[in-house]
């Protein structure tokens, strides 16, 4: 686990400083104890709280599962058939709506950042629709498409949206005015200005976005699937919440976030091995 | 041969650095009456010159007097506002890959190989890949960088860079390389080094290059003419014959009498003027 892809969801658009990112390869041996350490407190203080159902008031933690119920509860949902088709169909929402927003946010962010008429037409419009949260969606997705699985598509789409918008939008206006015209005076026209020089220098940003856009296309899982009638992780942690089943909310919570840090980083990965010409500790 | 022909137009005497265009070859590049202003600031006006195929200009002159917008105007991301820039004959209406810009820090695509990079201009013209590493890897030998063709500019010097940056305008076989302080961010052996390349890559393409530098001293052992741009804003510039004796990349150049005497008087003149 690293800094890198602990970042809240939507919260940081900014990408890792390279300090982060370079810390990432091989961490000293007494951090990784630190940070196993960390970790263990964190599980320690969990099961003390719910144990000992503790009452602080403001917070009660009276209905809290221990960290040993949620590894039952862990154990028999990983032997019982519905894993497969709870993950499946999640994975499914998520990657779809994260390929929809990739197409469409690396799309209209170039558009945005080298046209200004572009710019003019969309940014504002999409400016008021990038407060929008989730839930608020639901509804109004629900009557649009004609299938629930659809709907739930679109929703993980407009939180996986922005943050590569966002990210593709910035750097596509800072293509270096020295490159585009190095390479205007060795004969690019257009077209190849946009695929060789700007999308090229882009690219670094617009993966931090895509990894960014991943988390938060698993932030909105769970409100996609509270349409969801049968499967998928976020409708799994529902409706335990109103069957009461309390070790199955922690267990779908955890699930949600491990997924996400996975694929996550997947991306990261993916963009690392796009992008031979960076190194380790950041762009030259 | 081309400096041969070039020795016979140009005239002895250091006060006439004109034109050597008329007699013999058409000039590759000419300026006729041109005025360039910045939202109404004017920088320059009425500048008139004309550049001789295979011939170096440098360019000299004191910050902000207008060098880099003279090189502007001539790759075409400026328009002259009074006048006309011409190449070969014809007015310049955009960039194009006949005329290659080296800027100070080389511009170079980090995504892409040294050989990429080289072979950049070959590929928008729709080059097979063949063809593309072919001349990146013949270019790689010219500008002394055999064997990195396949590096990517991080792992690089700045000299290196450099060096790429120009194997990626001579790829593109330009007739004018345009080059902006190219060198002057490099150690004193790696700026003499490309200095000399410079020369030799003109005596082996031909091509015709305008300089800009900073240094009396560069200016002196690249040019074969120099213009002093001064007093630019006011349509004047002094223009200085450089007449060296034996080979032009021999480093003695350095400390020839000629060398030094021209050095003296343009320092005189920037001094005098200051
Ligand atoms: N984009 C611009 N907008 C307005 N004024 C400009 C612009 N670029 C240059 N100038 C002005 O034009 C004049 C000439 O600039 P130019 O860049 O040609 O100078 P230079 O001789 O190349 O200087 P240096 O040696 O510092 O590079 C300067 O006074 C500068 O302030
Ligand atoms: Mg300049």
């Amino acid at each position: 686990m690293s800094a890198a892809t602990l970042e809240a969801p939507g919260a940081a658009l900014a990408p890792p400083k390279a300090e982060s990112r370079r810390a990432q390869g091989r961490l000293p041996l007494r951090r990784l104890v630190t940070r196993a350490a960390a970790l263990g407190l964190g599980l320690l203080a969990w099961h003390l709280a719910a144990s000992q159902k503790l009452d602080l008031g403001l917070v009660t933690f009276r209905n809290v599962p221990t960290p040993a119920d949620v590894a039952r509860a862990a154990w028999a949902l990983a032997h019982s058939p519905k894993l497969g088709a709870h993950v499946g169909a999640s994975l499914a929402r998520v990657l779809g709506g994260f390929m929809a927003a990739l197409v469409a946010g690396i799309g209209l962010g170039l558009a945005i950042g080298r046209s200004r008429l572009a710019g003019d037409l969309l940014l504002p419009p999409l400016e008021v629709l990038r407060p929008i949260p989730a839930v608020a969606w639901i509804p109004l997705a629900i009557l649009i498409f004609p299938s629930s699985e659809a709907s739930m598509v679109f929703i993980t789409f407009t939180g996986a949206l922005f943050p590569i918008l966002l990210n593709t939008v910035h750097e596509a206006e800072a293509a270096s005015p020295r490159l585009v015209a190095s390479a205007r005076s060795l004969g690019a026209g257009r077209a190849a200005i946009l695929r060789e020089v700007v999308i090229p220098a882009a690219l670094p940003s617009i993966v931090t976005g895509a990894a960014i856009g991943m988390g938060t296309a698993w932030f909105c899982l769970v409100t996609a699937e509270m349409i969801s009638g049968q499967y998928g992780i976020g409708y799994f942690t529902w409706e335990s919440y109103t069957l009461q089943n309390y070790d199955d909310i922690v267990v779908g919570m955890l699930l949600i976030g491990l997924l996400g840090m996975g694929s996550s980083v997947a991306v990261r990965a993916a963009g690392r091995l796009a992008m031979p010409w960076t190194r380790a500790g950041g762009r030259s | 041969m081309i400096r041969t022909a070039l020795r016979v137009v140009r005239p002895a005497r250091p006060e006439a650095g004109a034109d050597p265009v008329p007699a013999a070859a058409r000039p590759v590049l000419a300026f006729e009456g041109v005025g360039f202003a910045y939202d109404g600031r004017a920088v320059m006006r009425d500048v008139s010159f004309r550049v001789a195929p295979g011939e170096i200009v440098a360019l000299l002159g004191p910050s902000g007097c207008g060098k880099t917008t003279i090189l502007n105007m001539i790759a075409g991301f400026l328009a002259p506002t009074e006048g006309v820039a011409l190449l070969d004959g014809r007015a310049i209406a955009g960039p194009g890959p006949d005329r290659g810009v080296v800027f100070q820090a080389a511009a170079l695509f980090d995504w892409m190989t040294v050989a990429e990079n080289i072979a950049f201009s070959l590929r928008c013209a729709g080059r097979p890949r063949r063809e593309r590493r072919r001349v990146a890897e013949e270019m790689a030998v010219l500008v002394g960088l055999a064997g990195r063709e396949d590096a990517y500019p991080y792992e690089l010097s700045g000299g290196m860079r450099q060096r790429v940056g120009l194997a990626r305008v001579l790829a593109a076989r330009p007739r004018v390389m345009l080059m902006d302080e190219p060198f002057s961010a490099l150690d004193v052996q790696t700026r003499e080094a490309l200095q000399e390349e410079v020369l030799r890559i003109r005596d082996r393409t031909g091509c015709t290059i305008v300089f800009v530098t900073h240094s009396i001293d560069e200016a002196v052992f690249l040019g074969d003419r120099i213009f002093l741009l001064e007093d630019i804003r006011a349509g004047r510039f002094e223009r200085f014959a450089v007449d060296l004796p034996g080979p032009r990349d021999a480093p003695e150049n350095r400390l020839a009498p000629g060398f030094l005497s021209l050095r003296e008087t343009i320092y005189r003149r920037m001094r005098h003027h200051g």
